[in-house]
């Protein structure tokens, strides 16, 4: 293994792209699969993982020639989302070495999220990295990477308020209403289509004071068991337009690729309500509500974007939380840069051990017949003996460089220590 | 004790406006009763002024006006102990003590009251139109206040205005609930007008300047009404209705009394 590797970071998220763009190019089914397998077909790459949620798209890439490996992802991720390149280039963010490690982190913590701390996107790194491991896309600084980004999400979640905090899409909908509506309470809700998000808000939409809901999903067993966690009633998308009548909030997150809502269709349902407000919150993308509903008197549509900026508002209350977090994640970010140097001293030590492993063996050669006459329990202590002894020998030189790793002295102790033992030399 | 009052008033707006930049409670509340001193003292001028003129202070456009600011005051109160809306103070406040200024400023011109004025229907006629007037004017700041959160919440620019205003549907219940008060006064004030004129000028009708505007800003809010009870108007329509329905009430009310003549004016009611 040579040691001139970078860790890199190329992707987009919610706050460098547009929704549109997103669109093209997050959680279609198939992308992530073509990705792993142009990642593991290209000289370019040592490793790399490929993260594509609905509200970000990311590569985490172990390379050699980091410039090439970029231009090469650039490219990948612009075919994959079916623009040009010019298109896709002022939305994406580059991180090297430290800062992707830091922003892999951050990721995985949710500190990244558009709703911060919110539970999902630790499960979706997980699958991406799963998915990497099965495509061996993922090696030996990946597989560290990976698990301490893990570790620095748990720890980030259990020392810090960030993902109690009523900072997210539900809290952020909920305040929005409340602000439409006044109260809650006695207000109805429809919810369309049946995610994980679209669960956790409705719970909150409850918690609120909402009393009566409908869950309306593309197949209707999946309505119905959703129905039944809410005490809401099931129905076909067909009897939208009906239950738009009597609705006040609608949220949606299907994985529809065309508009649920139309503008004509919630025209037509206005009159019947006799003008009472209705608020659709769309956390899908491709998004749901076609954006020209918003146009329409006391009709109020919120995109994920728009409660992004909603959430935005929020985050100022808790910096206290987001400061403990960051320091959280510079300490993680320290650690995992101290191990990475000491990847600098692994071949050395490699090479120290098998020397000395190559020492015990020859010299065992050489006192072959001598040990065959003991019995094998002695042989067995002899072999112990000298295996202790090379171990300890060893010990101190070994513990000594690891200690120096990171330092700018190491060149030249490795140097010597490839010297003293003459490890560089063919015999 | 007039001056009291723009005092007490001037303070409990300067306080409502420091409630609505730092949205902090206890400024609020001091402001709330610093107004209610303020209007307690401006009604005692008043019932002084009622006193030694023998009717209601209402006969020139500085007492018209300190009068208007008074029924403002008193429509916010009133509406203050349905809702419980601070912020709507620190619209209604400085309206009020905007009138009071210009009413303050204005020289005394009243001379002697005829004695025609010094009657009981003329009391009942202007009082509830400026209470009607007062309740009116609350909701057009309620109206205006409902397009500023309507227009922030729309474009989601969910800044400084829209935590500080209060939500669309109490904006909208605000609107109404004035409107539904305001109405009736309004209609009050033109019939016991009527019944006035016909005892002190022997004609319930006249088609004075005055009276014509009076009755296109009644049938303004009369039409406003109806689409909110029957056609379910709401929201953003209902609250620039009642901003144009408001303009006409005070054209009215300027117009009517200042240049279109006629012997609402206050020239012809101050002439000797």
């Amino acid at each position: 293994m040579s040691d001139a590797f970078e860790i890199i970071n190329i992707g987009m998220n919610h706050r460098t792209a547009p929704v549109e763009l997103r669109e093209c190019l997050a959680a279609q089914e198939d992308h992530e699969e073509r990705a792993l397998r142009a990642i593991r077909d290209c000289d370019v790459i040592r490793e790399g993982a490929y993260l594509s949620t609905c509200n970000r798209v990311e590569a985490i890439l172990v390379t050699d020639r980091a410039r090439e490996a970029e231009r090469w992802m650039l490219s990948l991720m612009a075919e994959l989302g079916g623009t040009p390149r010019d298109t896709i280039a002022p939305s994406i963010y580059i991180h090297k070495g430290l800062d992707a490690v830091e922003h892999v982190f951050r990721v995985a913590a949710s500190l990244d999220s558009m709703v911060i701390g919110e539970p999902q996107i630790l499960g979706q790194v997980k699958e991406a990295y799963a998915r990497a491991t099965r495509r061996r896309t993922s090696g030996v600084i990946l597989n560290r990477l990976m698990h301490k980004a893990f570790h620095v999400a748990k720890r980030v979640r259990t020392e810090t308020g960030i993902c109690e905090s009523a900072v997210s899409i539900s809290y952020a909908a909920v305040e929005l209403g409340r602000k439409i509506f006044h109260e809650l309470e006695g207000k109805k809700v429809l919810l369309i289509g049946a995610g994980e998000m679209a669960e956790v808000a409705a719970r909150h939409l409850i918690t609120a004071g909402v009393d009566g809901m409908w869950v309306a999903n593309r197949t209707f067993e999946r309505a119905v068991e959703v129905a039944g966690y809410f005490q809401a009633e099931a129905v076909s998308l067909d009897e939208i337009p009906v239950v738009l009548e009597k609705a006040d909030i609608v949220l949606s997150s299907t994985a529809a690729t065309q508009y649920v809502i139309t503008h004509d269709m919630t025209r037509n349902v206005l009159r019947k309500r006799r003008n009472r407000p209705l608020f659709f919150i769309d956390i899908a993308v491709p998004r749901d509500v076609e954006p020209r509903v918003n146009d329409l008197e006391n009709v109020y549509v919120y995109d994920i974007d728009d409660l992004k900026d909603v959430v935005e508002y929020n985050r100022e209350q808790r910096k206290a939380e987001a400061a403990a977090a960051d320091r959280i994640i510079q300490e993680e970010v320290l650690k995992f840069d101290r191990w990475l140097k000491t990847l600098a001293v692994v071949p050395t030590i490699r090479s120290l051990r098998e020397k000395a492993e190559a020492i015990v063996r020859s010299e065992w050669k050489k006192s072959d017949a001598a040990l065959a006459a003991l019995s094998p329990e002695q042989r067995e202590a002899v072999r112990v003996l000298t295996r202790s002894i090379v171990e300890k020998v060893l010990n101190d030189p070994i513990l000594f460089l690891k200690g120096k790793a990171g330092r700018e002295t190491l060149e030249g102790y490795l140097d010597v220590t490839r010297k003293l033992f003459n490890l560089d030399r063919e015999e | 004790m007039f001056d009291m009052a723009l005092g007490l008033v001037l303070i409990a707006s300067g306080g409502y406006v420091v409630f609505i930049v730092s949205q902090k409670k206890w400024v609020a509340g001091v402001s709330f009763w610093v107004l209610a001193a303020g209007f307690v003292c401006h009604s005692l001028f008043l019932g002084l002024r009622y006193v030694a003129l023998e009717t209601l202070p209402v006969l020139d456009f500085k007492s018209a006006l300190s009068f208007f600011s008074w029924s403002i005051i008193a429509a916010y109160l009133a509406l203050y102990a349905r809702f419980r809306l601070r912020v709507l103070g620190s619209f209604a406040a400085p309206l009020a003590a905007v009138f009071m200024i210009l009413s303050s400023a204005m020289p005394w011109t009243q001379g002697p009251v005829k004695p025609v004025f010094k009657s009981l229907w003329l009391t009942a006629h202007a009082g509830s139109m400026f209470l009607g007037n007062g309740l009116l004017a609350v909701m057009f700041l309620s109206a205006v206040m409902y397009l500023i959160q309507e227009r922030q919440i729309k474009k989601k620019l969910l800044g400084s205005f829209f935590k500080r205003l209060p939500s669309l549907a109490t904006l909208d219940s605000i609107n109404r609930q004035s409107l539904v008060y305001g109405f009736p006064f309004l209609t009050l004030g033109m019939i016991t007008g009527a019944v006035y004129a016909q005892n002190a000028l022997g004609s319930y009708w006249r088609w004075d300047p005055k009276e014509v505007w009076s009755l296109i800003t009644w049938l303004l809010y009369a039409a406003l009404l109806h689409e909110r009870l029957v056609a379910g108007w709401r929201g953003r329509r209902a609250a620039i209705g009642s901003i144009v329905c408001f303009c006409a009430l005070v054209f009215t009310f300027v117009g009517g009394s200042l240049w279109l003549g006629g012997y609402h004016s206050f020239r012809s009611l101050g002439a000797p």
